[in-house]
C-alpha cells in the first residue's frame, strides 16, 4: 500500500474525528433550559394562599372594648382551650430549651442564662428586653409567674392589623391607647411584620445582630431573597418555620444547642436539588446556604463589632456623645455601648457545623490565653460525617470579665433612672459589674478588664436567584481570595496540592524539556559538522579511525 | 532496505486515540488542578470525567487486543543489548551511527523502548487508573443518603493522580522527542500513521557487537558518498 494511500485514510480519519469531537463538545456543553420539575411544583405549591376558615372580625366575643390585653388572652383561651399550654411550653415563652450538651448535661439553654456579643444578657435587663417577650410582666426571671396563662401574648404574634406594638422598658406591655378590639379581631397566622418586629431588630437596631434578618426584607426583591420577594413567589416567615403546637421549627444558635426541629432548605428541595450529578454530590459536605447565599446584608449594614471596653467616655458637658459615620449614618460610637464596626453587603465566613453548638454560660471560666472567647460555637469538623460548611456571620467585639474569677460579667445596663448602678445611665464599670453580678447570684472580686469575644451567627437567610449563586471556582481556586481559602484541614480539588509532588512534577517537565531540546541540540550541531565534514574531506580520508 | 508492517491498524488507532484523550485529559485536568484555565471550572471537570470513561473503554479495548494477538510479547524487557541501544541514544545518535537494533516481527520495539513502554502499561497509566476511579467515585458518608464510601483521603489521592500527571507529561515530551530519532526525523511518526516502516535488508534481531556496529557505521557513509 503507498504512503499516500495512508495519508488519504489519515485524513479523512482525522476529519470524522474532529467532527465526532466537535459534535460531542456541542453536545456536552449544550443545556437546554429543561425546567427543574421540583421547582415549578413548589412555585405552584406556594403561588396559593390558603384562605382563613373563620373571620374573627364575626365573633362576638371578640366585639368588645377590651380594658387590659390579658383581657383579650382569656378570650382568646375561652375557645383556644388548650393553646396557651402549647405557647407555655415553647421557647417563645420559656426563653430558654432543655437540651442535652456533651460535657455539660441537660441544661435548659436560652436568653435566661447564656450570653451574647451585643447588649450582654438578658438577666438585669428584663424590662427592657421584655418588649420581646411574648408575655405581659416580664421584670424578673426569678419571680416571674411562667405558669400564669393570662399573661401569655397571643397578640403579639397573631396580630394582623399591624397596630399592635410592645413598649420597650415595660416588662412586655403594648403601649397605651392601642385599639386592643381592632387588633383582636383581625388575628390570624402570623404574617411577617410579627416576626419582623422582634428578630429584625434584635440588638438594638435594624439588622443589628443577624445580618440576613431586616427589614427590607418586607419589599425585598427577588436578588434580595428570592423566597420573599415581592416580585417573586412571596413567601412570609411562616411559610418554612411552619408549627405544630406552637413549636416552631427552625432556631438560632445564639440561644440553641442541638441538632432538632430545624428549619431545612432540603425539607423542600430534597438533598438532590439540581438537575446536575456533580452538584447534588455536594449536599453531602455543602450546606445549600454556603452557594446560595452569596452575600448578606445585601441592603442595610449589620454590626459587625461591638468593643464594650470604650464605652463610658463622656463629652466634655459630662453627658454621654454618639460619634456617626458621616457616609453610611451608622453609629460608629456610642458613651453607653462603646465602639461599633458595621458591614453591608458581606461575604460570609464558612465553617463545619453539624447542627450542634455550645455556649458560653453564666459562670462558666474563661480562658483568655486561648484566642478570644467563643460566646457560642458551632461544631463539626470535616471528619463529622452529619457536618456541612455553612457561611456564618462571625461577630467579634470584646466585653467586662472578672480578673479574679474569670468569669465573663453580667453589667447591670438598664434602669429608669439615675443612681440605680446600671451603666447606661450612670456610666460606671465598677457599680454596674458589682450589682449585674449580685442580681444572677455570682461573685465579683472588684477587678474587672475586657476580654475578646466572638460569636457565630449561621447565615440562612436572603437566598440568591439560582444565577447569583456561586461558581465552582470562588471555592477551588489557588488564589488567596477562594472563599474556601481559610477553610483548611481537608482536600479541596483545585485548591489544594502537595506542595512537594506539584514541585518535583514541575522541575521534572522543565528537566525533560531541556534535556529533549539539548539532546536535539547536540543533534543538530553533530550533523552540520558532520555535513561539514564530509564537504572538507576527501572520502578516500575516511577509515576505521574516522569514528 | 525492505519495508515492514510495524504496526496493524487497530495498534495504530488505539495509540492516537490514547495521545488524544492524554492530551485532553491532561488540559481538563491541569485545570481542576487550578493551574490553567481553559474551558472553566465546570466545563472541565465534566470533560475530565467524560473523557475518563472514554479511556477506561479503550484501555480495556487495548489489553483485549494485546492478548489476544500476543502482541504483549513485544513489551518483554530484555537487558541484553540494553546497554548497545544506550550507548546509541548517548553516543552512536551524533556521530550518525546507524540504528543498531533493527526490528523483527517480534521484537519490533528495541530495549529501551521495551522497557519504557512496559514501564507506561504497568506503573503509569495503572495508578492514574486507580486513583482516577477512586477520584471519579470519591464520596463521603452522608447522614442523609446512602453512598459510595471511600475511607482513603481525597488528598492522598489526589496527590497520587497529579503526580502521576507531571510523570506522564514527562514521558510525552520525551516520547514525542525520540520519535525524531528514526532513519529520518519523521520516520517513526509516519510508521504509526501508516503501519509501514522501511529497515534494512539485514534487519534481523541481530545482536551486535560495538566493533559490528563500526563497520556497519563506515558502510554507511560509503554508501553515501557512492550516492553522491
Amino acid at each position: 500500500m503507498k504512503i499516500s494511500n495512508h495519508v488519504q485514510k489519515l485524513s479523512l480519519g482525522i476529519v470524522v474525528a474532529v467532527t465526532v469531537i466537535t459534535v460531542a463538545f456541542l453536545q456536552l456543553t449544550f443545556h437546554p433550559q429543561e425546567p427543574n420539575l421540583g421547582l415549578r411544583e413548589l412555585q405552584v405549591k406556594y403561588a396559593k394562599e390558603d384562605a382563613p376558615g373563620v373571620d374573627h372580625s364575626q365573633f362576638r366575643a371578640l366585639n368588645k372594648n377590651f380594658k387590659s390585653p390579658q383581657e383579650v388572652t382569656e378570650t382568646c383561651i375561652s375557645c383556644h382551650t388548650d393553646s396557651h399550654n402549647e405557647v407555655m411550653a415553647s421557647n417563645h415563652w420559656n426563653w430558654d430549651r432543655v437540651s442535652y450538651i456533651e460535657g455539660k448535661g441537660i441544661n435548659a439553654i436560652g436568653k435566661k442564662n447564656v450570653l451574647n456579643n451585643f447588649c450582654i444578657g438578658t438577666s438585669t435587663n428584663l424590662e427592657a428586653c421584655a418588649s420581646c417577650h411574648t408575655g405581659y410582666g416580664l421584670e424578673n426571671a426569678n419571680t416571674f409567674n411562667f405558669d400564669e396563662p393570662r399573661n401569655v401574648d397571643c397578640l403579639s404574634c397573631h396580630d394582623n392589623s399591624e397596630n399592635y406594638v410592645k413598649k420597650s422598658g415595660d416588662s412586655g406591655y403594648p403601649v397605651k391607647n392601642i385599639d386592643l378590639k381592632k387588633v383582636a379581631q383581625s388575628v390570624g397566622k402570623p404574617i411577617m411584620t410579627n416576626c419582623g418586629t422582634c428578630h429584625f431588630y434584635g440588638g438594638g437596631g435594624n439588622n443589628v445582630k443577624h445580618g440576613d434578618l431586616e427589614q427590607a426584607l418586607y419589599n425585598a426583591d427577588r436578588e434580595m431573597d428570592v423566597h420573599m420577594a415581592k416580585d417573586g413567589i412571596q413567601m412570609t416567615c411562616v411559610d418554612c418555620h411552619t408549627a405544630e403546637n406552637h413549636e416552631i421549627k427552625g432556631k438560632l444558635y445564639s440561644v440553641s444547642s442541638q441538632n432538632i426541629n430545624r428549619a431545612e432548605c432540603q425539607s423542600c428541595h430534597t438533598n438532590t436539588p439540581h438537575l446536575n450529578d456533580m452538584l447534588n454530590t455536594h449536599t453531602a459536605k455543602v450546606a445549600c446556604q454556603t452557594c446560595h447565599i452569596p452575600t448578606y446584608a445585601k441592603e442595610n449594614p449589620t454590626k459587625m463589632a461591638w468593643y464594650w471596653s470604650t464605652a463610658g467616655h463622656l463629652g466634655d458637658d459630662g453627658e454621654p456623645i454618639t460619634m456617626v459615620d458621616s457616609v453610611t449614618g451608622a453609629q460608629k460610637y456610642l458613651s453607653k455601648k462603646g465602639t461599633f464596626v458595621w458591614g453591608s453587603d458581606l461575604e460570609p465566613e464558612y465553617v463545619w457545623f453539624n447542627g450542634k453548638a455550645q455556649h458560653y454560660m453564666l459562670g462558666e471560666t474563661i480562658d483568655t490565653t486561648d484566642g478570644p472567647v467563643q460566646i457560642n460555637r458551632l461544631l463539626g469538623t470535616h471528619a463529622d460525617p452529619n457536618a456541612k460548611i455553612i457561611p456564618v456571620k462571625i461577630h467579634r467585639g470584646d466585653q467586662i470579665y472578672d480578673t479574679e474569677n474569670m468569669v465573663l460579667i453580667q453589667p447591670k445596663l438598664y434602669s429608669e433612672h439615675r443612681g440605680d448602678s446600671a451603666f447606661w445611665k450612670d456610666f460606671n464599670w465598677e457599680t454596674a459589674a458589682a450589682a449585674g453580678m449580685k442580681d444572677i447570684g455570682l461573685k465579683y472580686s472588684g477587678s474587672h478588664d475586657f476580654v475578646s469575644t466572638e460569636m457565630y451567627w449561621p447565615i440562612n437567610h436572603m437566598v440568591s436567584p439560582s444565577n447569583m449563586s456561586l461558581q465552582c471556582a470562588d471555592c477551588h481556586t489557588q488564589s488567596d481570595d477562594g472563599r474556601l481559602a481559610e477553610l483548611t484541614g481537608f482536600y479541596l480539588p483545585g485548591r489544594d496540592s502537595s506542595s512537594f509532588f506539584d514541585g518535583l512534577g514541575t522541575w521534572m517537565l522543565w528537566l525533560s524539556f531541556a534535556g529533549v531540546l539539548f539532546h536535539g541540540g547536540l543533534r543538530i550541531v553533530s550533523h552540520i559538522r558532520t555535513s561539514k565534514n564530509l564537504e572538507m574531506k576527501d572520502y578516500r580520508e575516511f577509515g576505521d579511525e574516522e569514528n | 532496505m525492505k519495508r515492514i508492517k510495524k504496526y496493524q491498524r487497530f495498534e495504530r488507532f488505539w495509540h492516537w486515540a490514547q495521545s488524544a484523550l492524554i492530551f485532553f485529559l491532561a488540559l481538563t485536568g491541569f485545570e481542576v488542578h487550578d493551574s490553567i484555565h481553559i474551558f472553566g471550572y465546570e466545563q472541565a471537570v465534566m470533560f475530565h470525567r467524560v473523557a475518563s470513561y472514554a479511556f477506561l473503554v479503550l484501555i480495556a479495548f487495548a489489553i483485549f487486543w494485546h492478548f489476544t494477538t500476543e502482541q504483549w510479547k513485544q513489551y518483554i524487557p530484555t537487558f541484553s543489548n540494553i546497554g548497545t541501544q544506550i550507548r546509541y541514544y548517548t553516543i552512536g545518535i551524533f556521530k550518525g551511527e546507524p540504528h543498531p537494533i533493527n526490528p523483527d516481527k517480534w521484537r519490533k520495539l528495541n530495549p529501551v523502548q521495551a522497557i519504557t513502554y512496559l514501564g507506561f502499561k504497568v506503573l503509569i497509566i495503572p495508578v492514574m487508573v486507580v486513583s482516577g476511579v477512586l477520584y471519579l467515585f470519591h464520596k463521603r458518608i452522608n447522614a442523609n443518603d446512602i453512598v459510595v464510601i471511600s475511607d482513603i483521603d481525597l488528598g492522598t489521592i489526589a496527590v497520587w493522580h497529579t503526580f502521576g500527571a507531571f510523570v506522564l507529561m514527562a514521558f510525552v515530551i520525551i516520547h514525542v522527542y525520540m520519535t525524531t530519532t528514526g532513519e529520518r526525523p519523521t520516520s517513526n511518526i509516519k510508521a504509526m500513521v501508516t503501519g509501514y516502516e522501511d529497515v534494512e535488508e539485514n534487519g534481523e534481531h541481530a545482536e551486535r557487537s560495538e566493533l559490528e556496529v563500526k563497520v556497519i557505521s563506515g558502510q554507511q557513509k560509503e554508501r553515501k558518498e557512492e550516492t553522491k
